[in-house]
């Protein structure tokens, strides 16, 4: 159980990495905003509680590892890393610029942090799958977190990566699914209906959690329970909000991949620094 | 004998006249459990082909680092990459088609954009698959492998070279797509060849024409030169078994020695092998080119030489496409 000095400490850092989603994306000009902000305590919550890494050695043998299945969300990736100092938060400012590193997607290429590349949807379940099997095979003790999107769902491969690792008894491997109900197009049960979410990963042979995923306490608990599941792979399935954070980008469809203009930016930064 | 120039010592001299017909798999699969002995961190990967992809071979001596992953290839080769990003070296498996068609875009994203070390020896490949039809047949996988940026592609020629080819695979960092078949070909090597990604082999000498050609059109190709021969032809064949990186320079110093080509390829004349070669010799060094496979359509049933036939790949189309080639000579 986290004391509430530490869940006060991710509070902190949770709210500055929204805050340089939003510098970067205005910097950028484009990019993705809704599914970064939904996904903000999550990422907080695994890389500054749950998950052990090196950010001077990021190739570190032991380390747990974190594959954003739902790559857009690059801007949560890239501020996390930056708060956790596998680079300098200085070239978030060079977000999706000719010749930078940090690509509009992620890429492991160009990006100290980033385990595997991703963007196209639907493959980075299959791939956490994997370095779960070598985990496994190796008897190491690391862990493997994939962090998908609800649209996502709609992908096949997601299914043939759920139906193999439950196959496979991989109980070092967590999935979340960022629940925020909104895709490009629209809502999610308008554009494809994936309910009842839980079930279908219930019903595929995995562990299923159902939290709210801007409750630090909440994903920190799911995150420890999911570690005690054993013979199959856990799924946290986190209810969001897109978006979440600033009033007036919450639940906005048309915020999925619109980057925050000079003004909003200033509405925005005052509203989370009060 | 016959009246041909073949390489000496890594070319069967009697190769024409005893052909020795050995499966492509067969050699894979007896690799594999050699490579999975000498070193544990081989893996290997199917969707529910083993016995026809013969890694069931490598399942059956070594259960844990087997992984059939049903019908369900695009995260068969997702998961590869993943094992691949954990320090494995996992060969990935089944039928051409389904490797390079169903999960092409994994291939791209998960494994070549992510500079995975994955190997894809992909079995069933061309037109020779044979009753299956066109569903099971592919003249299409080299193109869109071909494409892929840094993707190494590897069509070996017999059993012999595919042992080595499948050595050289996993000595090789970065990721691989091979080309296997599901019936025998003859044995063009001996032992004493020795196979390396990115150079192409002269197997038989001469001054007249070249015949660039992979897989089974490597041995076509020197039938082709025997009857040649027999019109006053010398023609030089060469085996361009890596695609990609291609040897350009033995392609250049081939047409400029020659000055006529012809490629040959169980494959789509678009994106194979006469693409790659006409590629670089449109800038390089143009010279008269006839080109030798599957004319933009889809296979078709029936018994593999049968469709050999149908398809205009038997040794007499690729002597006519020389002679054709020798006229075009300004």
């Amino acid at each position: 159980m986290a004391t509430p000095a530490q869940v006060e400490n991710l509070r902190k850092i949770a709210k500055g990495i929204r805050i340089n989603i939003l510098k970067m994306l205005n910097t950028a000009g484009s990019g993705h905003t809704g599914g970064s902000l939904s996904s903000v305590e999550i990422m907080t919550s695994l890389f500054f509680s749950e998950m052990r890494y090196r950010a001077n050695d990021p190739c570190w043998e032991g380390r747990d590892h974190f594959i954003l299945s739902k790559g857009h969300a690059a801007p949560v990736l890239y501020a996390t890393l930056a708060q956790a100092e596998f680079f300098a938060a200085a070239e978030l400012s060079q977000l999706r610029k000719l010749g930078r590193s940090l690509q509009g997607h992620p890429s492991c290429v160009s990006t100290p942090g980033v385990e595997v590349s991703t963007g196209s949807l639907g493959q980075g379940l299959s791939m956490a799958l994997g370095l779960a099997l070598a985990v496994r095979l190796d008897q190491k003790p690391s862990r493997v977190y994939a962090l998908c999107g609800d649209g996502e769902m709609q992908e096949g491969q997601i299914w043939e990566a759920a139906m193999a690792a439950a196959h496979y008894g991989v109980d070092n491997l967590c999935a979340i699914v960022d629940n925020n109900g909104l895709q490009i197009d629209g809502p999610v049960a308008k554009i494809m209906g994936i309910e009842p979410l839980w079930k279908k990963w219930e019903d595929f042979g995995w562990g299923v959690q159902r939290i709210d995923g801007h409750n630090l306490e909440e994903i920190l608990d799911a995150l420890a329970t999911a570690r005690q599941i054993r013979g199959r792979p856990a799924v946290i399935i986190a209810k969001t909000v897109k978006g979440k954070g600033v009033s007036f980008f919450e639940n906005k469809v048309e915020y999925h991949g619109v980057a925050p203009s000079a003004g909003e930016l200033k509405r925005a930064l005052k509203e989370l620094e009060g | 004998m016959n009246s041909l120039k073949m390489t000496p010592k890594i070319v069967r001299e009697d190769c024409l006249e005893k052909p020795d017909p050995q499966a492509l798999r067969d050699a894979y699969g007896s690799t594999l459990v050699k490579l999975g002995e000498k070193d544990r961190n081989v893996v290997v990967l199917d969707a529910d082909l083993s016995s026809s992809t013969r890694t069931s071979m490598f399942a059956a001596k070594f259960p844990d680092r087997f992984f059939n992953m049903g019908l369900a290839e695009q995260n068969m080769m997702g998961t590869a990459a993943g094992l691949a990003k954990g320090g494995k070296i996992p060969f990935a498996s089944t039928f051409a088609i389904f490797a390079s068609g169903r999960a092409w875009e994994q291939i791209r994203q998960s494994i070549a954009y992510s500079r995975l070390n994955v190997k894809i020896v992909a079995t069933h490949g061309g037109i020779t698959v044979g009753e299956d039809g066109p569903s099971h047949q592919t003249a299409e996988d080299l193109a869109i492998m071909r494409v892929i940026p840094g993707m190494t592609l590897i069509v070996p020629a017999d059993a012999v070279e595919t042992g080595q080819a499948v050595e050289a695979a996993y000595r090789h960092q970065g990721p691989v797509f091979m080309r296997l078949t599901r019936g025998k070909f003859p044995t063009v090597f001996t032992e004493d060849y020795e196979f390396q990604i990115g150079k192409g082999t002269v197997v038989n000498e001469g001054e007249d024409l070249t015949i660039f050609a992979c897989g089974l059109m490597v041995y076509h190709a020197l039938q082709a030169a025997k009857i040649l021969s027999e019109k006053g032809i010398s023609a030089r064949v060469v085996n361009l078994s890596t695609l990609k990186p291609l040897d350009r320079e033995l392609i250049v110093e081939s047409a400029k020695k020659t000055r006529a080509v012809v490629t040959a390829e169980e494959h789509s004349i678009i994106g194979g092998l006469g693409s790659a070669v006409t590629e670089v010799l449109s800038t390089a060094f143009p010279v008269p080119v006839e080109m030798i496979g599957v004319k933009d359509s889809f296979g078709t049933s029936g018994q593999a030489e049968e469709l050999l036939k149908y398809f205009e790949l038997e040794p007499g189309d690729l002597a006519r496409a020389g002679l054709r080639a020798v006229e075009r000579k300004s």
